[in-house]
């Protein structure tokens, strides 16, 4: 009984410090009076949203669309890749330092290129999703592969476990909460890939909006945005956390 | 009910079409029945060209069917070298290892084995990581999943022995080290392998538990007489459960004294201070630290 109670009341915590957090950002808001401007309140940014509801709807979705696709392709790929590497240290020798030198590169740098090979819009801003989530992706998985216990290795063997088993019946299992916390990373990845190149080359999408509200100089816009990007980022981390709960309440000790 | 209890209940129904058991709790093989491990000669050298080290030297040892084995000696000996020789997971680069007379060549299927970590899946109940090896030896891993329930029975029957069959459906992190060892042996012995390897299973384990699990251990040898190499580094656990201890030289690793433990069974805890158990790890002690110095 009191343990529910307590648990309930940590459940309203995060909502209060935002709260705050908001009631403070619209005091300094309006202490600045006229230079607010440039830091519009709450109240300012909510009666945009409510205002420019028809124009945020379409393009929330576009983000939605280009980032899910981008980064479900990401989770295909980096799943693929890092069962290979972490398989095989072959294929990690070969492949690995490559993908440490693709992950260097600012994916900024790279929009144009998509742009030139894919035009505006859609495409580049899922290729862009796709090339900033699949990295942690694969780390993860191949992490996950590559450091079985030598032990249960030598226990799986001696019972005269092929290498498939030793990858269906330890491996991947053991590979799922890797698997699930990069997830959690790359879809937040994916949000900024994606509204990363829409800002630099669509006519559609949040990226987009806020581009064209910032040249409008309709601040309150802008950061409506803002929001609505970091409610969906919030929203689908939430959702890859609850899947990861489901998959792997055995990682998660005591409770 | 208390465990021994427990023990002999399971006794009952033993030695049913087991003739090994029966034979009771002598231990002489008969003259003509060859060796169930025997290593010719091994050698084994570890590392790469440069800088090569001897492992192993030379070294003799042989099993009997249903005999069981501790080997000993100071830490770096290479007895865990031993262990992966046996089962066919290192090739030996001198001599050879033969089981059942056979030439090894790979990993010698349907090996028990168990480690000082218990290396139970995190993902799998403590029934679940039991049952692994009917997953993987033959014959059972084609008959599994048409006689589930029988080899769960199986399964069920040897949790029950050692005492965890309350905790069939409970994740290796919600038991205690001493639980999950005893499911560790459980897991080594599920599919009644012929030959059981135990790399200094107990070496993490306070005494309490640790000696709780010796009883535990001689209990299922008693029952299911395979033959079975310890390694290990605790002396009273190597007299308390072999037949024979073989003690190793440091680096690179031979035979420098090989005893006979002509103790009655079953042991007792309280046959472990007796003059005579007393004396046999009195005269290892000595010859090991002769080999230390």
């Amino acid at each position: 009984m009191k343990k529910s109670r307590k648990s309930r009341s940590h459940a309203f915590v995060p909502w209060i410090t935002t709260l705050a957090l908001l009631v403070l950002w619209q005091i300094i808001a309006m202490a600045l009076g006229s230079a607010s401007l440039m830091l519009p309140p709450p109240t300012a940014i909510a009666n945009s949203m409510v205002e420019h509801y028809d124009v945020i709807w379409p393009n929330a979705l576009q983000t939605l669309y280009t980032t899910g696709a981008g980064f479900a392709f990401a989770v295909v790929m980096g799943m693929l890749f890092g069962l290979a590497i972490g398989a095989s240290p072959l294929v990690y020798r070969a492949v690995y330092p490559l993908l440490i030198a693709f992950n260097a590169v600012p994916k900024v740098a790279l929009v144009p290129i998509f742009v030139l090979w894919f035009g505006i819009g859609t495409v580049p801003a899922v290729v862009t999703a796709f090339s900033l989530a699949v990295f942690p992706i694969i780390v993860n998985v191949a992490t996950g592969l590559s450091t079985i216990d030598a032990e249960m290795e030598d226990v799986m063997r001696s019972l005269g476990a092929s290498r498939w088993d030793i990858l269906t019946k330890v491996g991947i299992p053991r590979m799922t909460p890797y698997l699930f916390a990069s997830l959690k990373i790359a879809i937040t990845l994916a949000f900024v890939g994606s509204v990363l190149s829409e800002t630099i080359a669509s006519n559609e999408g949040i990226g987009f909006l806020m581009q064209a509200a910032s040249s409008r100089f309709d601040v309150p816009l802008v950061f409506a945005g803002v929001i609505v990007i970091a409610s969906m980022a919030v929203i689908a981390y939430q959702v890859c956390e609850l899947i990861e709960g489901r998959f792997t309440h055995w990682a998660k000790r005591g409770k | 009910m208390s465990m021994s209890e427990r023990f002999a209940d399971s006794f009952a129904f033993q030695n049913k079409g087991n003739p090994a058991a029966t034979a009771g709790l002598e231990t002489e093989p008969s003259p003509d029945n060859e060796p169930y491990v025997d290593l010719r000669n091994v050698s084994l050298v570890y590392g790469d060209d440069d800088e090569q080290m001897l492992a192993i030297d030379r070294l003799d040892l042989q099993v009997r069917e249903g005999e069981f084995v501790a080997v000993v000696g100071p830490s770096g000996c290479g007895k865990s070298t031993l262990m992966k020789l046996v089962t066919g997971l290192l090739q030996p680069d001198g001599g050879a290892v033969f089981i059942q007379g056979q030439k090894t060549t790979g990993p010698v299927r349907s090996v028990g084995m168990a480690f000082q970590n218990s290396t139970l899946l995190p993902w799998r109940t403590t029934l679940s990581n039991v049952m692994l090896p009917f997953e993987l030896v033959k014959p059972h891993r084609q008959r599994l999943r048409k006689h589930y329930d029988e080899y769960r029975e199986r399964a069920m029957r040897l949790l029950d022995i050692v005492g965890l069959k309350e905790f069939a459906n409970k994740y290796p992190w919600e038991l205690s080290g001493g639980m999950q060892q005893r499911a560790n042996v459980c897991r080594a012995l599920v599919h009644e392998p012929p030959l059981l390897m135990l790399d200094e299973p107990f070496g993490a384990l306070d005494a309490f538990t640790r000696e709780e699990l010796w009883l535990m251990t001689q209990d299922l040898w008693l029952k299911q007489r395979f033959s079975a190499i310890l390694v290990t580094h605790d002396l009273r656990e190597a007299v308390f459960l072999a037949d024979r201890v073989i003690v190793l030289s440091k680096r690179p690793g031979r035979i420098i004294l090989e005893r006979t433990v002509d103790l009655p069974r079953p042991r007792t805890l309280a046959s472990t201070y007796e003059p005579g158990f007393s004396e046999i790890v009195t005269e290892i002690r000595e010859k090991i630290l002769e080999a230390r110095a």
